[in-house]
């Protein structure tokens, strides 16, 4: 199919405007009503947003191919609204060289539902210690430009620092898993406070991310150099990147769905489901980091979409594994918990959700503007729909959903990659689509 | 009574009391020569035990076996890792074989928490990581009343590793729950995080200065002094073992000025003692020392607490008292 025609949607939630996509570029936009087309797309009542892109996910594979999958995580993006997904390097093998990244960037090719955009990892084998290959990385078919030893953090000093010298040859950015290991070791699962010292549980201090993004940000200034600060949990935190900003320190940051909704407190009946890393706060970190979002301290949000098998899950608490899942649901948690109550409105959900992600991380085609000329990845919602999420339903491979039975307002209906539908749940649509095949 | 003993919150004050009250008929029990009783005959209890311990197994052990109970122990591998057999698959394919109870012994706080919600069987918590180990403040609670009777207004001193001890977590509860008044002691550094609004809420008080609660106005009705463990020094919780029993020990003098005050104190210690760092040998084996009442308490104790659990209806409850009392 050549042409396909956008009716009647609301670009960024404002005046209804026709959309004409020819070979996955926008070629029409504005009152479209004559045009003809191959398929047409009612989406009268529909919100329009450019594709959204995530900064942070962890799709497993190579390694886990039981936890998740570039094909099963693909989908899962798809349905949550993604045309883009930065894929972590913490796999096995890690993605530490150029034949890694082309590996995963050619897995999501071939899947072919969202675009899946290699991270490289800054060290090799994320151990801390010696710079993986970045500028081999940055000259690969990947085109890598994230880096990150997520999971890790980058602690060692001197590490940081030649890593933000050393990729400024390719305008990189190294994003911090900011986590200083002398102060929350591995075995740190529950924000340290009355609830940690009461249940029992090693303590996540605030400390321990602030003292490492205070230091990432002067090196970003001493270096000139750009640095990420990846799931920024703490109102300490936010004061830090508020200042450096200020100073004109070129730091960028992402805060996850769940950090922004989800309260430490959940974490008093021992359910692993609660368990990810950074821990979840309290409100009153949460109410910071909406805050921060909504006033442009924080750039961005990224799921940290962390797939893990049941297993790994079904341990005591402190040895379960970290993590949840957040591609299906993040449009419908920032709708719902954050555009409804007019904290954010659907501008604002493009810019931290597509346009800043995209920017950030240097990637071509994704976050425009929905004008003449642009490459059609398109994302519609229906920001009165409501939505029960089911874990048993999930696209996803694993079912760690802390969202589970949880009604939001706001779905994603139809997802589009440069004119192709990835996903939708418009029965009319799905038929049409189905007929074409 | 609750269906587990997971949190010694799950105790009201009857429910404590009653526990209480039937560990003294089984003490009584206890001391005579056939020591066998029929009340759990037929009902088959586990103890699940993933981390090392003599006393609180082997008193488990033989608080079932002396109530008839089919006794079994279990070592569970200790999964510090994601490797292995998951937590939930091990106490399932347990509770598949039709068990009445589980006690479980886990390195990981919250673990009998979980488990209680994966197994049909009832959850008995001996001691997960350092969240709680509800027993023990009930033969703690055993070993107080037996010298001092109603504990109502009791002051009860609590001194040392706050932060990892689940014998704390759980003694503050109970203590509460009967009315004693509580004082917990440690160096800054041991004390659990938040201790300050869990306090305020829970009513108890806390102190960095042990020569002040042991000199202030409010004499102390027993102390009792928590395991000290000498790798908290490498991870720069206290300096060394001189500073510590110098600041928190309790030493033959500190035992004096306590005995000058008041010279029915008890000096208490869930074991295992660390002789010459949180107690001196002198104290520990003191006339004030009731260290080994609080062991031979431990199976009359879980007696009582695995009869309440198990011996569920009225009629098994009036069966067990008639063979406890024949």
């Amino acid at each position: 199919m050549s042409r396909l025609l956008v009716k009647g949607a609301r670009l960024l939630g404002a005046d209804a405007s026709d959309l004409l996509v020819e070979d996955g570029v926008i070629r029409g936009a504005g009152s479209l009503g004559s045009e003809r087309a191959d398929l047409t797309i009612d989406a009268d009542g529909l919100v329009a947003l450019p594709g959204l892109v995530d900064l942070h996910v962890h799709l497993r594979e190579p390694g886990r191919e039981d936890a998740e999958t570039i094909a099963t995580g693909s989908a899962a993006a798809a349905a949550g609204g993604f045309t883009a997904v930065f894929a972590m390097a913490n796999t096995s093998p890690v993605t530490d060289t150029a034949e890694s990244a082309e590996r995963v960037l050619d897995l999501g090719r071939a899947c072919g539902l969202t675009d899946v955009v290699p991270v490289g990892a800054v060290t090799k084998a994320l151990e801390g210690a010696e710079l993986a290959e970045l500028g081999l990385m940055a000259r690969s078919r990947a085109r890598v430009r994230v880096f990150s030893d997520d999971g890790h953090c980058v602690h060692d000093g001197r590490i940081m620092r030649r890593a933000l010298e050393y990729i400024r040859a390719f305008d990189g950015v190294i994003s911090q898993h900011s986590q200083d290991p002398r102060l929350a070791d591995a075995s740190a699962c529950c924000h340290e406070g009355e609830l940690s010292g009461r249940l029992g549980l090693p303590g996540w201090p605030g400390i321990a991310e602030e003292s490492i993004v205070a230091r990432d940000v002067m090196l970003a200034r001493h270096t000139g150099s750009r640095v990420h600060v990846a799931h920024v949990t703490t109102a300490g935190t936010v004061e830090v990147i508020r200042w450096a900003k200020a100073q004109g320190i070129d730091v960028t940051a992402e805060v996850t769905p769940h950090h922004l909704a989800l309260t430490t407190d959940l974490l008093s009946g021992y359910d692993p489901v609660y368990k990810v890393n950074p821990p979840l706060r309290p409100a009153e970190d949460v109410d910071a980091l909406r805050a921060a979002l909504a006033d442009g301290t924080i750039d961005a949000v990224a799921t940290d979409h962390a797939p893990h098998a049941r297993h790994d899950k079904e341990h005591a608490f402190v040895d379960a594994a970290f993590g949840m899942l957040g591609l299906e649901t993040a449009l419908a948690v920032v709708s719902d918990l954050l555009v409804r109550p007019g904290l954010v409105g659907w501008a604002d959900v493009a810019r931290v959700m597509s346009s800043a992600p995209a920017r950030i991380g240097r990637l071509q085609g994704h976050g425009l503007p929905l004008q003449v000329g642009n490459p059609a990845n398109i994302t519609l919602i229906d920001p009165d729909r409501e939505v029960t999420v089911d874990a048993t339903t999930s696209r996803s491979l694993s079912r760690n959903n802390p969202w589970h039975g949880r009604t939001f307002r706001g779905a994603v209906v139809t997802t589009l990659l440069r004119g192709a539908v990835t996903h939708t749940t418009d029965r009319e649509l799905t038929t049409l689509t189905e007929s074409e095949k | 009574m609750t269906k587990h003993l997971i949190s010694s919150a799950d105790l009201s004050r009857d429910e404590t009391i009653a526990i209480l009250e039937t560990a003294v008929s089984m003490h009584d029990l206890q001391r005579r020569e056939v020591k066998k009783v029929p009340t759990l005959r037929g009902r088959t209890v586990i103890n699940l035990f993933f981390e090392d311990s003599t006393r609180t197994r082997s008193s488990f052990e033989i608080a079932g076996k002396w109530m008839s109970a089919d006794t079994i122990n279990l070592s569970g591998k200790g999964s510090s890792t994601s490797k292995g057999e998951s937590l939930r698959d091990t106490a399932r394919t347990i509770d598949a074989m039709s068990v009445d109870a589980l006690v479980i012994r886990h390195q990981a706080s919250g673990a009998c928490h979980q488990v209680a919600q994966w197994v049909r069987a009832s959850v008995i918590n001996a001691g997960d990581g350092m969240h709680e180990h509800p027993t023990q403040a009930l033969l703690d609670a055993y070993t107080l009343r037996t010298r001092l009777g109603d504990l109502d207004g009791r002051h009860v001193v609590l001194v040392g590793d706050l932060t990892h001890s689940r014998v704390f977590r759980s003694n503050v509860i109970t203590l509460k729950t009967l009315g004693a008044r509580v004082t917990v002691v440690a160096p800054p550094t041991l004390m659990p995080s938040g201790i300050g609004a869990w306090s305020a809420t829970e009513g108890f008080a806390t102190g960095w200065d042990l020569d002040s609660v042991i000199d202030g106005d409010d004499p102390v009705d027993a102390i009792m002094m928590l395991r000290v463990q000498r790798e908290r020094m490498s991870g720069g919780y206290f300096p060394t073992a001189r500073e510590y029993t110098v600041g928190y020990g309790l030493t033959r003098e500190r035992l004096g000025r306590l005995v000058a005050r008041n010279p029915e104190v008890l000096v208490m210690h869930p074991g295992p003692m660390n002789r010459g760092l949180e107690i001196a040998a002198d104290a520990a084996d003191a006339p004030q020392s009731v260290v080994l009442d609080q062991v031979s308490a431990g199976v009359a104790v879980r007696m009582a607490v695995l009869y309440h659990l198990l011996a569920g209806d009225e009629s098994a409850r009036d069966d067990a008292e008639r063979s406890v009392h024949a």
